[in-house]
Formats: C-alpha cells, structure tokens, sequence
C-alpha cells in the first residue's frame, strides 16, 4: 500500500487541532503518514506537524501565493502530489471542504465528504441525511479523497514525535481568484469546535439582549457560545455562532441548549456531546428526546437562576 | 451576462427518511420530495441579478430522473428564462454531476455559475468546488454575499471563525450558503408562466459524457439512539447533577 497524505489546516505558524483529529484518522487507515503544509513563512506550523508522534515526514511547501490558502492555488499543488498516495485528508472545516473537493476533480476520482468511520482502507461511514442516517460507503478510485469530522476520531498527541521537514516546491498559481480581506470575530471565549463546553441558545431567547444571559454563564464555564440556525436567522447571534447541519458539528463534554427546540438540523450539529443539557419551556420540544437533565421552564427565569447557583459553586 | 444556476430534487427538508428495509440504501419511494434548499437560494440570487440589471439570461438545470422538471419548472416560477433536464437514471455522484455541468457550460458558455453549496439527502458538499476545478475557473464557495462586475465578481464567503472576500475573475463558480438572501414565495400567476417556458432534455451522450460511478453503498442505517434523560426541578438540582454525578463542571 502506499501512503497517506495528510494536508494540515493552520494558520503558518500553528496547527489548527482539526489536523491532530485528521492524522488520528489516518492512523486508523493504517500506513505511513505525511502531513503537507502549505503556506507563506510556515515553518512554525511544519515544526509542529513534525512533532507529532508517529509522522514519517513532512512536506512544506511555502509561497506568497498560500498566504490565504486559497482553493484553486492549493489544489493543483496537492494534485501533484497526491498521484503518490493512496489516500489524501483533509479536515471536514470550512477549509477542507472547499479544497478537497477540487482537489478529487484536478485527480478525476470521488471524494468523500465527513468521514465519521473507517472500515478498511477503501471502506468508510459517513452521515447523510442531516445524521439521520450513516452510510457505509466503499470508494475504487485509485486515490481515495477524503474529509474527516474532526469529532469523530480523538486528536493525535501533538508532542514527541521528530519527523523530517522536506521542502516540496510551489505550483504556479493559477491567477482566477484574489484574496481581499477577512472579518473574523473576536472572541475572549474558547474555539466553538474545541470547547469543552458549550453553551447555545434557539429562537426561544427572543432577541440578541438574550444572549447576554448565555454569555455570562459561558463565561463563568469557560464555555463557547453557540446558537440554532433559527437564532442566526432572528438576527440574534452571528453565523459562525450556528450549531447544526449547515453551521459546525460540535462534541463537546456538555452541551446546554437555551430555548432550542431540536430540529433535526440542529441535533446533527450536537447529539455527540457527552452531557446535553436542555431548557426549554415547551415540555414536547424534540430536544428533550435526547438531552441527559432537561429543566421545562422559562428561561429568563431559569438562566439567571443557573447564573446564581454556578456562582455559589466552590471551586472543582 | 447570462447566468446558469443548477438546481436538485431532494427529499423535502421536513421529512424523516429511513433506511430501506434491508438496510441498501436510503428508502425515498414514496418521500415527499422538493427543491434543495440551498439551491433555492441560489436561483433567488440569479434572479435578483437579472431583477438589478446585472444578468440577461437566467438557465435552470437539473439532473437526475424525468420529475425533476417539477424542481425545474419551480425555478421557471421563480424567475429563470429557460430550462434544460439532464436525464440520467439513479443519483450520479458529485464528479459526474460536475461533469456533466462542464459540459452544459461549454455548450452554453455562462458568465457566471451558481450552485447550492451542499444538497441536503448526500450532504457531500462537492459539486461546485468540482465544477469550477474542471473549468480552471475561481470559486466562491459557501457564499454569503456576491457583488457582479463587468470582468470580477467580489465574494463573501462563510468561513470557520468569521468571513472572508475573495476577488474572482469571471466567469467563477459561486456556492449559495443560507445568509445569501432570503427566497422568494412563488406567485401562482408565475407558476401558470412558468409552464409555457422552455424545458430541454438532454442524455448525457447528448454532452458526450460518460459517467463512471466509484463509490458502492454498502449500508445505510440509523446511527445509535441516545436515550431521553431525566427533568431536574431547577437550577440547583442541576448544578448538583453536573457537579456530582456526572462532573463535567
């Protein structure tokens, strides 16, 4: 069998963690595994790939043309690369889903989008359907293209590990498409995707003032914050905010949902945390089904109640 | 400039679908079925552009199995100027799509092409990223705003953490995400027009394309069901229950 590629999601000088959860998947597919990074002055980010345990080696391929990762300049880099291996990973962010599938077109193969499982080296799950189903799906392209759910497989240590950096050159850019500028949110809070606890909040919290109840338990948590698309829609929470479906796929140890009523798409974005939490004060609301303590309540009673109650706890 | 804008039929967004009984795939007989959300979308933003100024023409394609004209003739409602059905028999995997909106674009030669970011029955999220890889066009994918000029298009795009703008020369791929505008209802005089429209079907030997399937569903089944809780009384009961018993915080 051949290699594995690994293409690691960063910011040039760090690993985003979506990556450790990548090779962790690789390491399931069994094999040797390199780790590509592709950026502009990314040593620091090849660094930390090579620190990682178990890591044959690790590619860098640096450019003023992957400043801003964009698609079509990576993916004809990675198709160069890629006639090497059997199989090419990406994490299931924002980032791999807009690469990979350019990627598998440059190669003329499949790709599969959000691999939750693997089987074999040619067999995987994946959800369709919002989650509401798995399929097992087995891929015969000679390359097997692939995006993984970062919280379907625990991350890789990130540490010990001293695999060789090896330079790889630049593909020439292909001049269809500029970078212009970003507008990130600017948060004190912890990552959505990498928090140990979320808190989120649906329509039920009636407008954006709402969400200052959220925030300030999130606070007293360490939480991130969160919302259903339904709260994203009303205006009430920012879009990067949304949980489900077609916002971010989150698991983390609990889960509190604020007046969310659990439409499937939602639950697809949250039903693997650990501990969910739900309040809500319709009694049938579908996210009761599913949730481990559920309080039927008006939350603006309830959340400066939890409020007060946290602030009384002793320390762990 | 003319615009092509590709839309699926989908297993309406309101249903609960199920495995079939011997767990091969997904059972969709007799499953209401409609547009894909997320192409509605798209179709709302070709239609303003034509609404702005922006655009001339307006082509709504679909492909898949002789109902999807139902999507296509929803899309003729809403305001797309013609409409062509590439009939193929079950779903074609994302490549081949792509393959076959290659060849549609070559043949109609748009300015600008767009797509619903991901349909919601494979959730794959592939075929416009495909697309514009097989044309060498740039991609917008997972937008959220579109700006159309005379040679580019500016494109705000949902990324992890915030947004991001990306200048494409056209013609470019484009991906609806859900914050690009808000689709319009249909009016039942645009449906009685929409009728009289042109709708084409095309074979994929009509596009000289050959599709080539690499991917056997072996399995379709329910995931494991998590099983409902218990109520806690208030605020207090639940910190207790947190803190104790299963000490999360």
């Amino acid at each position: 069998m051949k290699n594995i590629l690994v293409i690691a999601e960063h910011d040039h000088a760090t690993l985003k963690t979506a990556t450790l959860n990548t090779v962790s998947a690789a390491q399931s597919i069994g094999g040797e595994i390199h780790i590509l990074v592709a950026g502009n002055n990314c040593a620091g980010a090849a660094a930390a790939s090579a620190r990682i345990p178990g890591i044959a080696k690790v590619l860098q391929a640096d450019a003023g043309h992957y400043a801003h990762h964009l698609a079509e300049d990576l993916a004809v880099l990675i198709a160069g690369l890629a006639k090497d291996y059997s199989h090419v990973l990406a994490p299931a962010t924002t980032f791999g889903k807009n690469l990979m599938p350019r990627v598998a077109a440059l190669l003329d193969v499949t790709q599969l989008s959000d691999i939750v499982g693997v089987e074999s080296t040619d067999t995987f799950v994946r959800p369709i359907y919002a989650g509401s189903l798995l399929a097992t799906v087995q891929c015969s392209a000679p390359i097997k293209v692939i995006t993984v759910r970062s919280t379907a497989f625990a991350a890789a240590a990130s540490e010990g590990g001293t695999a060789p950096v090896e330079t790889v050159p630049a593909a020439a850019p292909l001049g269809v498409a500029r970078f212009a500028r970003q507008e990130l949110t600017q948060s004190e809070r912890p990552e959505l995707t990498a928090a140990r606890i979320v808190v989120s909040g649906g329509r039920g919290m009636g407008s954006g003032e709402g969400f200052k109840l959220l925030e300030d338990i999130a606070d007293q948590l360490g939480a991130a914050v969160g919302a259903s698309r339904a709260a994203v829609d009303a205006g009430f929470a920012p879009n990067d905010y949304q949980i489900g479906q077609t916002g971010k796929i989150i698991a983390p140890e609990l889960y509190i949902a604020a007046g969310i009523s659990g439409a499937i798409q939602h639950l697809a974005g949250m039903k693997d945390s650990k501990i969910i939490v739900a309040i809500n004060k319709d009694e049938e609301a579908p996210i009761f089904q599913i949730a481990d303590y559920g309080i039927v309540g008006d939350l603006f009673k309830v959340l400066p109640e939890l409020f007060a109650e946290l602030d009384k706890l002793p320390p762990a | 400039m003319k615009i092509l804008v590709t839309v699926k039929r989908v297993a309406d967004y309101n249903v609960k679908v199920y495995p079939k009984a011997d767990g091969s795939d997904v059972e969709i007989a007799n499953v209401k079925m409609s547009m894909n959300p997320f192409d509605e979308i798209a179709v709302e933003e070709a239609v303003r552009l034509k609404e702005s100024g922006n655009a001339t023409e307006i082509i709504a394609a679909s492909i898949g199995v002789s109902q999807c004209q139902e999507v296509l003739r929803t899309a003729l409602a809403m305001g797309a100027d013609r409409a062509i059905l590439v009939e193929t028999g079950a779903a074609p995997e994302p490549l081949a799509v792509a393959k076959l909106l290659k060849a549609l674009v070559e043949r109609e030669q748009p300015d600008l092409v767009i797509l619903g970011k991901q349909a919601i029955d494979g959730d794959c999220n592939q075929t416009g990223q495909m697309l514009a890889a097989l044309l060498g066009w740039g991609q917008g994918a997972f937008a959220s705003k579109l700006t159309l000029g005379e040679q580019e298009t500016e494109v705000t795009r949902e990324i992890d953490g915030g947004l991001e703008t990306l200048i494409l020369k056209l013609p470019a791929v484009v991906t609806a995400d859900l914050r690009l505008n808000e689709p319009r209802y249909v009016k039942l005089p645009n449906i009685i027009k929409a009728k009289k429209k042109l709708l084409t079907t095309l074979s994929p030997g009509d596009l000289d394309t050959v599709l080539a399937a690499q991917l056997t569903t072996l399995k379709v089944a329910e995931p494991p069901k998590r099983e409902a809780g218990i109520k806690v009384a208030d605020a207090a009961e639940l910190v207790a229950k947190l803190r104790n018993d299963v000490k999360v915080i």
